[in-house]
């Protein structure tokens, strides 16, 4: 990607040469507004604000992750993904995107990290192998990820870490993390992290929280992950249009019986929603087509910590992650075997006690008085 | 244990594994313990047989004598109504049933959700009556002991954070959970070296009184 300043102009500006009509641009707004969960009216104010709003400059890197979060973000249908990269944000750096390969490809990241200082974003997804862990577990251009994150980051104005790897670590940091692998939010302490967790997440959420940092140019009100609350406020389950089911105790019980074919609650099929705060419920998929749960399949509680480790997929959330039955018959046969020895303890001590016992009579007890 | 999350996941975990370990051990040297010492050897000639009065009285029991309702109507009634309560909420709200289908194999159906809810709540009301008469009952405040207090706020708290789960009352929900899971987990605990034995020691205790009438050829 050829270097650029990308904060010259305003985003109005560059909006209106590449001959967005103003009509388009307040669609753009009142589509934005209503994702954030704000009302109608803000659409002005975001119409106002991104018309003065100067592009940034976006540094994307990519450590040990799988790039489902791309292949997300490129399904982005509001704003699209050619939107955000060609009228919202300067994507200086980024892997897949970018055509530019090798030296020139970090020389980009370089130059828009010189070019904008305290200005841009960085956007992370994948783990990271922590300062601890052999640095050549992960790397890009000769930098470990740890080296190449910190050093991006350092004069960044806020990082946003999307996809449950660079979260909470994801798959790379699942029992028994062999590559030492850390969230963002482990590592960046000093920076305001924005976590948009899930495996991947939901494509306008990623865009969403970028449009909003935009708008507003702040942060979205967080969770306490770090999750904007607009998209991350509400369990599954509570959106859930399954819920009636959940409510009426009617479940399904596998997954090719009456109750699946007639919709009913997936909760005894192992589903997540109970636990899980995502906005797959309302945002759904592929341009707002379906969501797993629709689609017949348990929510796996993809964007909640540690969800690899959280037990078994299709095991109801009030499945215990590791107990079986046969260690509590081990521990109940133990209890048994150590009953057994307390009783037998007991029987023998009374029988010394009979044994031994010296009676006392009346007349010894009143000498001692 | 960062979150509500991680917080949920060790009382789905390593908490859940102490818990059952020491419930399963701590209530089978009771038990074997009791069988095993027994009672001392009756040389007396048997008038009837002991197992039949033994097992009938587990269940005649169940239901108070005429004498002692009128003489304590409120333990009666209210002590019925939470038993019942908490008895339906544990086996027949489908997620406890889970629970135990995956460590025993063993499942049934399930009440609709709305109707373990209206359950619990009356639960949760006749629990806090109980413990209201225990501290204002002259007689009960007397002979009540800290094990007593002990004992109601661990089935209270076991109550309560499963009903805020319900109604996820709490936020964020995996924090409820965990905290009810939690509370059910020091009740295991606390089970076998508590009152809370009676769960399992009441119907030995009356197969004993049982067959020790029908020894005698009493009324049992």
């Amino acid at each position: 990607m050829a270097a650029r300043k990308p904060t010259d102009k305003t985003l109005g500006e560059s909006l209106r040469e590449r001959g967005v009509s103003r009509r388009g641009f307040l669609k753009f707004c009142a589509a934005t507004a209503s994702m954030m969960a704000l009302p109608p009216s803000m659409a002005p104010a975001i119409a106002a604000a991104l018309e003065k709003a100067k592009r940034p400059s976006v540094i994307w890197l990519s450590f040990q992750e799988c790039t489902g979060c791309t292949e997300s973000l490129t399904r982005s249908h509001a704003p699209t993904v050619e939107d955000l990269i060609l009228d919202v944000i300067s994507l200086d750096y980024h892997h897949t995107l970018q055509a530019a390969a090798g030296d020139a490809a970090e020389h980009a990241r370089e130059q828009a990290m010189a070019a904008n200082p305290g200005e841009y974003l960085v956007i992370v997804d994948g783990s990271i192998p922590g300062p601890d862990a052999n640095p050549g577990f992960s790397t890009v251009a000769g930098h470990s990820n740890y080296a190449m994150l910190m050093e991006t980051v350092e004069n960044a104005a806020a990082v946003i870490a999307v996809g449950s790897c660079a979260t909470f670590g994801g798959l790379p940091a699942a029992n028994p993390n062999p590559t030492g692998a850390m969230s963002v939010m482990d590592l960046v302490k000093n920076k305001p992290v924005i976590n948009v967790s899930g495996c991947p997440p939901i494509p306008m959420v990623i865009t969403g929280v970028i449009a909003h940092y935009l708008t507003f140019g702040r942060l979205p009100e967080l969770d306490a992950y770090n999750r904007p609350m607009a998209f991350f406020g509400q369990s599954i389950h509570d959106r859930c249009y399954r819920r009636p089911f959940y409510d009426k105790g009617l479940f399904a019980k596998t997954f090719d019986d009456e109750g699946a074919r007639l919709g009913w609650c997936l909760y005894e099929l192992g589903c997540k929603g109970p636990t899980t705060y995502n906005a797959c419920a309302t945002m759904r998929w592929n341009d707002g087509t379906s969501w797993p749960v629709e689609a017949g399949h348990p929510c796996l509680g993809c964007s909640e910590p540690k969800f690899w480790d959280a037990g078994g997929f299709y095991n109801a959330v009030s499945v215990p992650t590791s107990a079986s039955g046969m260690n509590v018959l081990a521990a109940g046969a133990a209890g048994v075997v150590l009953g057994g020895a307390v009783a037998a303890l007991a029987k023998k001590q009374t029988k010394a006690a009979v044994a031994h016992r010296q009676p006392v009579t009346v007349e010894e007890l009143e000498a001692k008085l | 244990m960062s979150g509500s999350m991680e917080f949920l996941l060790w009382t789905k975990g390593p908490m859940f594994d102490i818990a059952i370990a020491i419930f399963a051990i701590g209530l089978l040297v009771r038990i074997t313990e009791i069988f095993m010492l027994g009672r001392k050897k009756n040389f007396a000639e048997a008038r009837a047989g002991e197992w039949g009065p033994g097992f009938r009285t587990m269940f005649t029991r169940t239901v108070a004598d005429p004498g002692t309702f009128q003489r304590a109507p409120f333990n009666v009634v209210v002590g019925w109504v939470w038993h019942i309560g908490f008895l339906m909420a544990l086996l027949l709200f489908l997620p406890h049933i889970a629970l135990i289908e995956s460590l025993t194999g063993l499942s049934w159906p399930a009440l609709p959700n709305p109707v373990i809810s209206l359950v619990t709540s009356v639960t949760l009301v006749a629990l806090i009556a109980t413990l209201v008469h225990r501290m204002t009952h002259p007689v009960k405040r007397r002979i009540s002991t800290v094990e007593d207090y002990l004992v109601w706020a661990v089935v209270f708290a076991v109550v309560l954070t499963g009903w805020l789960a319900y109604y996820r009352l709490v936020n964020p929900y995996p924090l409820v959970l965990g905290m009810h899971i939690l509370s059910a987990e020091i009740m295991l605990i606390l089970l076998p070296f508590t009152k809370l034995t009676h769960i399992f020691t009441t119907f030995i205790a009356r197969w004993y009184n049982g067959a020790a009438f029908g020894r005698k050829g009493v009324q049992s």
